[in-house]
C-alpha cells in the first residue's frame, strides 16, 4: 500500500515537480471553451490545492466534464491557462502525453480496455507509457487491485465483472500510473445504486490518503462528509463555491438552492443524461 | 375456415409433394446418366491414385502459399489504407480512397495480368522480388488490401471513442494507443470478415493459372487442367475441385461460427 500521509501532511508533501511550497496542484486561470457557437465555459478560475478534494456539482450541460476534460487536455481550451503540479498543460510546447502520466482520470463508462484482463488493464499503460519492467509492472497492478478490494478479480476479463467492480478497476489503473492528481467524471453515475457505495468507499479512502482530487458528482452526501470544497456550476460559469456546509447546507444562490432542490428530492429530480461522451 | 384440413396437415401434405418431386427428379437424372461413363470422366480410379501425393504435396501447397502470401501482404498493405483513410491529414485520406475506388472496381483476373505481363514489359530489367512468389503476393494483395482497408477502418470505427480517451489520458501517445489498445479489439471485430476474405483469395489463388509458372509452382486448378489435358480425363479437375472444398468448406464454417459468436457477445 502507498500509504499517503494524512491529509495536513499531504498537503505539505506536494509532489517532486512542486517545488514551490504554497502553490495550488491545479489552477485553472480564464478558461473558456467553446464547440463552434456553443460557449460551454465562459471564464473559469479555479485553484485546487495539493491533497484538497473539490466536488464539482451543477445541472447537466453545465460544462462540468469539459472543465475537467480541459485539465488533462482531452479537450483543448479556446483560451485560458491551466497548470498541473506547476506546468502550463497549456503550453502549446509542453509534453502533453507526460503531462497526462501526472493526471489520473476516472470516466462515466469506466472504459476498462475488454480484451484485457484487469490485471492486464493495469500493466499495459505502465508498461507501454512508463516503461516499467514486466514485474515492477505486476506488482503494482496486484498491490493496486488489492487496494481497490478486488484482488480476487485479477484475472477477470471487464465484462465478467458488475459494474461497481469496473470502475473499482479503472481506479486502480488510474492509480498505478502514480499520478498526482485524480480527476473523476460522474465516476457512479452509471452504476446501479446498491453498487454506488462501493466505488465511493474506495474514493473515501484515496482522498484521506491525501489525494489531490476533481470530482464531478451527483452523490451529495459524498460531497459533504469527503469534500473540501463544493463548487456549482451553471452555464459555463462557477455560481458559487466554498465548504460543502455552506454550498450544500446553505447556499447563497438562488440557482444553487433550486438545483440542490431538484437534486435532493428524488421525486422532482430528473435521470442526468451523460452528455458528450 | 372453408377447408376441411386442417394448417399442419395441409403443411404436411405439401412437404410431401415436395419430396416426391425431388426424389422423381433425382431419379430421372440417375437414371439418364451413363454411369459407366461418368465413372470413367471424372473418377478413373487409376488415374486418382496416380495424381496422389503430387496434387496435395505440391499443388495444395502451393495454393496454401499462394493465399498465405496474397493475405499478409494484402493485410499489411489494407492496414496502413485504413489508418491512412481515418488520418487527420486530407491527401492521406484521399489517396487511400482512391486506391480503394480503383482496385475494388477492377477485376482480380486483369491485376494479375498486369502483374505478370506489363510490369515486366514497362521495367525490364526489374524483377518483382520473390519470384512467382512475390507476384502473386501483389497480384492478390493489391486487390484484397482494398477490400480488407473498408473491413479494418470500419473495425477501427466501431471501438468506443472512449477507449481512445482512456488511453489518451494515462499519456499513451495517439500511436501507441492505436497500437496497445485500438486495433488488437478492431482485428477482434474483423476477424470474421477477414476469415472470409481468406476464402476468396484462397479461390482467387487459381489465377495463378495465368502468370506462367514452372511445373513444381503450379497450383490446384492449373495442375488439375494439365493432367487432365494430359489424360484426356476430367478426373484430376474433379480432384482439384474435392481440395478446394476440403479447405474452403471448414474455413466457411469457422467463419459461420465465429460471427454468431460475435451476434452473441453484443
Ligand atoms: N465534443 C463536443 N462537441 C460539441 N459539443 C460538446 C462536446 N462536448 C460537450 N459539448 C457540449 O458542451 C456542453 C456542456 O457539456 P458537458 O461539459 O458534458 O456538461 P456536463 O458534464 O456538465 O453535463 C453541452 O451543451 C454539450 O452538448
Ligand atoms: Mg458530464
Amino acid at each position: 500500500m502507498i500509504l499517503m500521509p494524512r491529509k495536513a501532511e499531504a498537503m505539505r508533501a506536494g509532489t517532486p515537480k512542486d517545488a514551490g511550497a504554497g502553490s495550488p496542484e491545479i489552477e485553472i486561470r480564464d478558461l473558456h471553451k467553446s464547440f463552434g457557437d456553443n460557449q460551454v465555459l465562459r471564464g473559469i478560475d479555479l485553484e485546487v490545492d495539493a491533497g484538497e478534494v473539490v466536488c464539482v456539482i451543477g445541472p447537466s450541460g453545465s460544462g462540468k466534464s469539459t472543465l475537467l476534460r480541459c485539465v488533462n487536455l482531452l479537450e483543448e481550451p479556446t483560451s485560458g491557462k491551466v497548470f498541473v503540479g506547476g506546468t502550463e498543460v497549456t503550453d502549446l510546447d509542453v509534453d502533453i502525453d507526460a503531462v497526462r502520466r501526472r493526471i489520473g482520470m476516472v470516466f462515466q463508462q469506466f472504459n476498462l480496455f475488454p480484451h484485457l484482463t484487469a490485471t492486464e488493464n493495469l500493466t499495459l499503460p505502465q508498461r507501454r507509457v512508463l516503461g516499467r519492467g514486466k514485474a515492477e509492472a505486476a506488482e503494482t497492478a496486484a498491490r493496486n487491485l488489492e487496494r481497490v478490494g478486488l484482488a480476487a478479480k485479477a484475472d477477470a476479463y471487464p465484462a465478467q465483472l458488475s459494474g461497481g467492480q469496473q470502475q473499482r478497476v479503472a481506479i486502480a489503473r488510474a492509480l498505478a500510473m502514480g499520478p498526482e492528481v485524480m480527476l473523476f467524471d460522474e465516476p457512479t453515475s452509471a452504476l446501479d445504486p446498491e453498487l454506488v457505495g462501493d466505488v465511493l468507499a474506495v474514493m473515501r479512502r484515496l482522498a484521506q490518503e491525501g489525494m489531490t482530487m476533481m470530482v464531478v458528482t451527483h452523490e451529495m452526501s459524498f460531497a459533504r462528509e469527503v469534500a473540501d470544497r463544493v463548487v456549482f456550476m451553471d452555464g459555463g460559469v462557477i455560481v458559487e463555491q466554498g465548504p460543502p456546509a455552506q454550498v450544500v447546507g446553505d447556499p447563497q444562490h438562488e440557482r444553487t438552492r433550486h438545483f440542490l432542490n431538484r437534486i435532493l428530492d428524488p421525486a422532482a429530480a430528473e435521470p442526468e443524461e451523460p452528455t458528450g461522451e | 375456415m372453408t377447408s376441411r384440413l386442417t394448417k399442419r396437415q395441409r403443411r404436411r401434405l405439401s412437404q410431401g409433394i415436395q419430396y416426391t418431386v425431388f426424389l422423381a427428379a433425382l431419379g430421372v437424372i440417375g437414371g439418364l446418366a451413363d454411369w459407366d461413363t461418368l465413372q470413367n470422366q471424372f473418377f478413373q480410379t487409376d488415374l486418382v491414385k496416380k495424381l496422389f501425393p503430387d496434387i496435395i504435396t505440391i499443388a495444395l501447397r502451393n495454393t496454401v502459399v499462394y493465399t498465405l502470401s496474397g493475405f499478409v501482404f494484402g493485410l499489411v498493405l489494407g492496414l496502413v489504407i485504413a489508418l491512412m483513410r481515418l488520418s487527420s491529414v486530407a491527401p492521406y485520406r484521399w489517396v487511400a480512397g482512391i486506391y480503394i475506388e480503383i482496385f475494388r472496381g477492377l477485376p482480380a483476373l486483369l491485376i494479375f495480368i498486369f502483374v505478370g505481363v506489363a510490369v515486366p514489359l514497362a521495367f525490364p530489367g526489374t524483377e518483382i522480388p520473390g519470384g512467382i512468389y512475390g507476384k502473386v503476393a501483389l497480384g492478390l494483395g493489391l486487390v484484397a488490401a482494398a477490400y480488407m482497408a473498408e473491413t479494418i477502418r470500419a473495425g477501427i470505427q466501431a471501438v468506443p471513442k472512449g477507449q481512445m480517451e482512456a488511453a489518451r489520458s494515462l499519456g499513451f501517445s495517439h500511436g501507441r494507443a492505436m497500437v496497445s489498445v485500438i486495433i488488437p479489439q478492431a482485428f477482434r471485430i474483423v476477424i470474421p470478415p477477414l476469415t472470409n476474405e481468406l476464402v476468396l483469395l484462397f479461390k482467387d489463388s487459381s489465377l495463378v493459372l495465368f502468370l506462367g509458372v514452372t511445373l513444381e509452382e503450379r497450383e490446384l486448378t492449373k495442375y488439375g487442367r494439365d493432367l487432365a489435358s494430359q489424360s484426356a480425363n476430367s478426373t484430376p479437375i474433379l480432384i482439384a475441385g474435392l481440395c478446394y472444398l476440403l479447405v474452403t468448406v471448414p474455413l466457411s464454417f469457422v467463419v459461420r461460427h465465429l460471427e454468431a459468436r460475435a451476434r452473441r457477445a453484443r
